[in-house]
């Protein structure tokens, strides 16, 4: 396949287009729907040097009640972790529904052999992860290498077996949204069941107009196949506002069909909690203080 | 895109914006020479919601004896005042008309929106900031007139008799006031008779702004008196927005009199895509170029030409991004498309969508788009595989209706594009610098957009060719139809 002609992007043009999304005026049930949606497609996020057992332990009770003393509040979608925790995650989680998804392939840099990577991939479906959370080669890519960077993903995605995958393109390091197409093309031409903007340790993280573009090669690979492939802005998402202004965003280049964490997810550790005080203060009529939410 | 769905149907709920706060009085007088005086004609029009087709309020209807006391006031207010005021005394009247329009830009937006039918996002972020940039813009000319025009003895023209479109009423209003006034002319503006309320309102913040008496006067009424305007004696520059029959007649009756006149008259756009623009952004261009304003603009994309190669791929995508226009109240924040200026207008769009019919076009109107059942409404509308005979092709028809049609070379587009009585704007959607600068010098278009379209800025000039007028308002070219240069 020829990636160099992937279709152009005007940067103009998406700024204008998000422009017109974030004008939209989300109120009442139509709030409230959709912010408990958006609960429902968080990603629950640890990925530290210092992360522990207890805390892996912790968030997957968070990832199962997001908040207490709220009403009808849905789990989040799964939550995302190292390859060493996700069998302790699998255990902790149960039978609740809540996915185990892991990065791998050297995250975050993608420095490193292919033998390495999919040893890293085979180890997190080894230890029982449902999906995986890969990073392109982002070196590879910037030279001109882009067949390489579809092996590679093509690879990896048969290491998978069942597991689904999901594929961070790094856009923080792609510089332009030209290459942010190019980038999701490659990607979904290689077999990702979901793209993904970042790995949440480059600034900037994800951002509209990236995910916008990233939205449209995933509408046109659709228009051509009818494949529909899921998409996951990751890193900077953290108000309820920002949430809902994304979900816009979805139903008005995707469709309906797109608004379930089948299809769609929000990468994010901070989120949760703001959605919760944003349906807690729905249900009570008044905003109370951030101590009534546990943080992890 | 298909609706079967396993996702989830989200639909918004209703976000009406408030009115309570936007003041209209039961009944408006004409605004002669700084105050508001009872019509000598002693008739009132009514002047309705088109979203509703409710009386919003009752407008003075001034004839022939009426014109006349506003044009005297503004000779008047002319010799015995604003002639005489230095440029930068007159900046800071214009100034103060601008940042009164900024305080008062959320009362504005939501009265052009009722009584123009207009979406309230297109008048809170468009209509009114841009006619406050648009006074801001030209109060910093008013002392730099001596660099416009270098080495000339500049004069002021005298009274500027001034008549206003309904499409965009403010800001139609602001285009024409704010250089006159600039350049030291005195006013007489009539706003159409669909939407006066606007320009009333301006005249409530002129007087506020304690201009002295008769610089700007704001007369309300009907083609007469637009008629007696013209013609009066007084008035030493007309400048005229509205349709192309109006603006000939005008024309004819200016002739031999000295008069200066400007025109801007109507528009049939070629908005143009060639298949390595792109296509995403090509499509959200399209919308914006024809469906801004329910169409009802001038300068409209109202003719796509797609290149063959890339026809279906956009038609596709077009259909699929019309599907998620929100046609109806436009007081609410989410409507994209709102109700029709008036009923008089819905009915030759309503004709002319017939007239696309009987000449064996393909129609598209999303489906899912249910009209209100009160009100002047009509659907965002394609005739696909038109040509240039098509009578929807060569006429205006001033509402969301766009015409396609695909072109295989550059020399045929150009061709096709030109191949009109009109040439007041065009569009260009490609991905290739050179290919532009190519078009933009052999498209007979005043205003040429590129890899956008609809945009809009004082600083900008604008105005026609061929049926589509003559003279430009904005920017530097905006101050030359009412200077004399000697």
């Amino acid at each position: 396949m020829n990636f160099k002609t992937s279709p152009v992007i005007d940067q103009v043009g998406i700024e204008e287009r998000v422009a017109r999304f974030n004008t939209r005026s989300i109120k009442k049930q139509s709030k409230v729907s959709a912010l408990k949606l958006a609960l429902n497609m968080i990603d629950l996020t640890t990925l530290e040097g210092k992360d522990t057992e207890g805390k892996i332990i912790q968030m997957c009770h968070k990832a199962v009640q997001p908040g207490e003393g709220i009403a009808d509040l849905p789990t989040v979608a799964a939550v995302c972790v190292y390859p060493t925790y996700v069998a302790l995650a699998k255990k902790t989680l149960g039978t609740s529904g809540v996915k185990v998804a892991s990065v791998a392939t050297a995250f975050p840099s993608g420095n490193s052999t292919r033998e390495i990577k999919l040893l890293d991939t085979k180890l997190a479906v080894d230890n029982g992860a449902d999906e995986i959370d890969m990073v392109i080669s982002r070196g590879e890519f910037l030279k001109g290498n882009y067949n390489f960077v579809f092996d590679e993903i093509s690879a990896i995605k048969d290491a998978c077996g069942k597991a689904r995958l999901k594929v961070i393109l790094e856009t923080g390091e792609l510089s332009t949204l030209d290459n942010v197409r190019r980038a999701s093309d490659i990607a979904i031409a290689a077999g990702a069941d979901f793209i993904k903007t970042s790995t949440g340790k480059i600034q900037p993280a994800a951002t509209m107009p990236v995910t916008l573009v990233m939205l449209e090669a995933i509408k046109d690979h659709y228009l051509k196949t009818a494949q529909m492939v899921g998409m996951k802005p990751a890193g900077g998402i953290s108000t309820a506002k920002a949430a809902l202004q994304y979900l816009v965003m979805v139903k008005e280049t995707l469709g309906a069909q797109w608004l379930s964490n089948e299809w769609f997810r929000f990468g994010a550790s901070s989120l949760a909690n703001d959605i919760i005080l944003q349906l807690g203060k729905e249900q009570k009529g008044v905003y109370y203080s951030k101590d009534y939410i546990s943080i992890d | 895109m298909s609706t079967e769905t396993t996702g989830f149907n989200w639909e918004y709920a209703p976000a009406p914006e408030a009115i309570d706060h936007a003041k209209i009085k039961k009944q408006y007088e004409l605004f002669i020479n700084g105050e508001f005086v009872k019509p000598l004609s002693k008739k009132y029009f009514e002047t309705i919601n088109p979203a509703t087709e409710q009386v919003l309020s009752k407008v003075a209807e001034a004839n022939e004896k009426d014109v006349h006391a506003a044009m005297i006031a503004a000779k008047n207010a002319y010799d015995k005042y604003w002639k005489k005021l230095s440029g930068a005394d007159r900046a800071k009247y214009i100034y103060r008309i601008a940042r009164v329009i900024q305080e008062r830009s959320r009362e504005l937006a939501v009265i052009e929106s009722l009584n123009g039918g207009k979406a309230i996002r297109e008048s809170r972020d468009f209509d009114i900031p841009t006619a406050a940039n648009h006074f801001f813009y030209y109060a910093g000319w008013a002392d730099k007139l001596a660099y416009a025009f270098p080495n000339k003895k500049i004069e002021s023209v005298g009274v500027a008799a001034q008549i206003i479109p309904w499409n965009f009423p403010l800001l139609m209003a602001a285009w024409k006031i704010a250089p006159a006034l600039a350049t030291g002319n005195t006013v007489v503006l009539k706003p159409a008779e669909s939407t006066p309320l606007t320009a009333l309102k301006l005249a409530e913040l002129i007087q506020d702004c304690d201009l002295p008496p008769g610089v700007v006067n704001i007369i309300t009424g009907f083609g007469a008196a637009g008629a007696a305007m013209v013609n009066h004696p007084l008035a030493n520059k007309i400048a005229f927005t509205g349709s192309t029959d109006v603006g000939k007649i005008i024309q004819k009756a200016v002739a031999g009199t000295g008069k200066k006149i400007t025109l801007e008259l109507g528009g049939k756009a070629a908005n143009i895509v060639f298949e390595d623009a792109p296509i995403n952004q090509a499509v959200e261009g399209i919308v914006n170029g024809i469906f801004f304003n329910q169409g009802h603009v001038c300068c409209a994309g109202s003719r796509l030409f797609i290149q063959e190669s890339v026809s279906e791929e956009v038609i596709q995508k077009l259909k699929a991004r019309m599907q998620t226009l929100i046609v109806g109240n436009p007081l609410d924040k989410n409507t994209d498309i709102g109700a029709i200026n008036s009923k008089e207008q819905l009915e030759k769009i309503n004709s002319y969508l017939k007239i696309g019919v009987n000449e064996g076009l393909e129609i598209y109107q999303p489906d899912n788009c249910n009209l209100p059942k009160q009100g002047f409404y009509c659907k965002p509308t394609l005739f696909i595989g038109a040509a240039q005979s098509n009578r929807v092709v060569q006429e205006e028809i001033f509402g969301p209706v766009l015409t396609i049609q695909t072109f295989r070379t550059i020399e045929e587009v150009i061709e096709k594009a030109n191949n009109i009585p009109y040439g007041l704007s065009a569009g260009v959607w490609t991905d290739k610098g050179s290919k532009i600068f190519n078009l933009t010098t052999k498209l007979r278009a005043g205003v040429v957009w590129a890899n956008t379209y609809n945009k809009f800025d004082p600083t900008s000039p604008f105005g026609g060719y061929k049926e589509s007028g003559f003279g430009r308002e904005g920017g530097l070219h905006g101050l030359a139809p009412y200077v004399n240069l000697s």
